[in-house]
């Protein structure tokens, strides 16, 4: 239970001649996480900040599940929505099991429930809590501070996760371990997350929406997948690399490449197969590992063929968002 | 030989030992404990302003290059003698080391460690309570520590306006030229200032958490290693 839906948010900061955030409205499903993805300054944690009121909108609304935050107390919103940072800022003078007990221990738990909790939590993050509980966050690595920050921003349970660059200051493998990780605990877990990054490629791991802001505008929101083949602008198509083959291959599906018709699938009874929510990286893997010249697309639910995959499809499928990139380019020197 | 004149100068009541020792010992409690109020409440009372903090910090380094017999001898025309100017000029010395202290361990803690509490849903005085005096105690007791001892080696100067204590011994010691009658009032000194140094050594670990502590061991662990 926490949708959350920002109308027309705006926010000045005293003296600052541009809005931080410009008009924003969107809205983030129910236990989904929506990535807000833009370059430095383009108003990311400015928004995300809002959301738990650490700072307030200069207008517009934010809701949780139709209510507006505004009417709430700031201090029981925080309660109820778990904050993690790029810097973690764990406290220095409390052992890592009092560090995750603190908004438990606020929140009036028993001393038992609350040993449990810590317990469940070192575990889910992947710490061991025999070994960890009575560590201080100066004995810990980036990686395990920032596994803990999650524990903690978990601790009471909160529907609600916002998260700004907290895998940023890792580096690339324990990043990519990190983010596993909290894929793993999402599906568990089914929070409501807003994710702040720069990084397009941990956008595209991890969101199920992307928000791309510039400027403190929301330039345009989709799933990786809408974004890839209908960048709204060219700002939007170099960001996240429509250019990118790898990338393309890797988030595009194979519906998005698949010839129809399904003649070619009756004459070769077997013919190598594969889902139609497979990516177009998996169908080229199984092209070139069967040797075959084209792979049956089946629908993933009804198990029924649907069309046709080969090798010239996939390369047509992804030269097409390059050529209309170059068309664009082209045809800007007239405006 | 010396040692057993000292005893006897110590016991002979007509020099009143004990009172110059409570005298002595009253000047500095009250100062140390002037000091401690005055640069806490200055030190967190300046911390958001930097117009204020900047003032107060170079004030502070400023007072403590001014030799505090220089400032008794101008404070004496305004102050007066006695007991009263005494405890105002060892609580002035006493200020700075306790005040610079309190706004920079206030200043040192990472904005990140607010910033999290707060987004966690800690009111003002949790944070206070929990976070801040926790991480700023150890760092302001150094101060405390600094200023205690050297108000120790500071209050004999206190006789010289008057105010008792073991520094009439050195003073009319010197005046007179008499070695134990120095000894007497310049040993208890050495042996206090010495004392509240331990002391207050000891305190100020036992104020640092463990979790601060942690970083130390860990590095002088990798040293031996
Ligand atoms: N406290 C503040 N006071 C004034 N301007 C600010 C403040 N915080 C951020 N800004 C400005 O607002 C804009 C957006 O900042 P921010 O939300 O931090 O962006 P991002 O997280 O995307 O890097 C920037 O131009 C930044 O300089
Ligand atoms: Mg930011």
């Amino acid at each position: 239970m926490a949708r959350i839906a920002f109308h027309e948010v705006s926010k000045y900061y005293r003296g600052a001649s541009k809005p931080a955030v410009d008009h924003v409205s969107f809205e983030v499903a129910e236990s989904s996480i929506c990535m807000l993805l833009g370059t430095s300054g383009s108003g990311k944690t400015t928004l995300l900040r809002m959301v738990n009121r650490l700072i307030e909108p200069s207008s517009g609304t934010i809701t949780i599940d139709g209510h507006s935050i505004l009417e709430e107390n700031p201090i029981q919103l925080r309660r109820r929505i778990g904050y993690v940072i790029q810097q973690v800022g764990l406290f220095p003078h409390m052992t890592i099991a009092e560090n995750v007990r603190l908004t438990a221990e606020i929140a009036g738990w028993s001393k038992a429930r609350m040993e449990s909790r810590v317990d469940e939590l070192l575990t889910l993050v992947g710490l061991d809590p025999a070994e960890y509980r009575r560590r201080y966050p100066r004995q810990l690595s980036g990686g395990q501070q920032q596994r803990v920050g999650l524990a903690r921003a978990l601790a009471a349970d909160p529907a609600i996760l916002l998260m700004d660059e907290p895998f940023g200051a890792l580096d690339a493998i324990t990043r990519v371990h990190l983010q596993e990780e909290l894929q793993r605990i999402q599906r568990e877990m089914r929070k409501t997350i807003l994710f702040v990054t720069h990084d397009v490629e941990e956008a595209f791991r991890l969101g199920d929406q992307i928000a791309i802001l510039s400027e403190g505008r929301l330039v345009q929101i989709g799933t990786p997948v809408d974004l890839l083949l209908k960048p709204a602008n060219e700002f939007v198509s170099r960001l996240i690399g429509s250019d990118n083959i790898q990338r393309q291959l890797q988030y595009l599906p194979v519906s998005s490449a698949m010839l129809t018709g399904t003649e070619a699938a009756g004459r070769y009874e077997n013919q190598p197969r594969c889902s139609s929510e497979a990516t177009l990286l998996e169908a080229l893997m199984s092209l070139i590992a069967s040797g075959a010249h084209s792979l049956i697309v089946y629908d993933e639910q009804s198990q029924a063929p649907i069309g046709t995959i080969t090798l010239s499809a996939i390369n047509q499928a992804i030269t097409t968002a390059r050529h209309a990139e170059a068309e664009k380019t082209t045809a800007s020197p007239t405006h | 030989m010396l040692l057993v004149q000292l005893w006897q100068f110590i016991l002979d009541p007509a020099n009143a030992f004990w009172d110059h020792t409570v005298a002595y010992l009253e000047v500095c409690a009250v100062s140390v404990v002037l000091a401690t109020v005055l640069g806490i409440a200055i030190g967190v009372a300046v911390v958001r302003s930097p117009l204020l903090s900047f003032l107060a910090v170079n004030l502070s380094g400023l007072m403590r290059a001014i030799p505090i017999i220089a400032f008794l001898a101008a404070a004496l025309p305004y102050l007066g003698v006695g007991f009263k100017p005494t405890i105002v000029a060892l609580t002035l010395l006493g200020i700075p080391p306790i005040l610079l202290n309190t706004y920079t361990g206030i200043r040192g803690i990472e904005p990140a460690i607010i910033d999290a509490a707060r987004g966690m849903g800690l009111n003002t005085r949790q944070i206070l309570l929990r976070i801040q005096v926790p991480l700023v105690l150890p760092i302001v007791a150094a101060g405390v520590r600094t200023s205690a001892v050297q108000i120790v080696a500071t209050a004999t100067l206190a006789a010289i306006i008057g105010a008792g204590g073991y520094g009439e011994y050195i003073v009319n010691g010197l005046y007179e030229f008499k070695t134990v009658q120095i000894l007497a009032g310049a040993l208890p000194v050495a042996l206090l200032a010495l004392l509240i140094e331990l002391l207050m050594g000891w305190l100020q670990r036992a104020l640092t958490p463990a979790g601060l502590r942690v970083q130390e061991t860990a590095l002088s662990e990798a040293a031996r290693a």
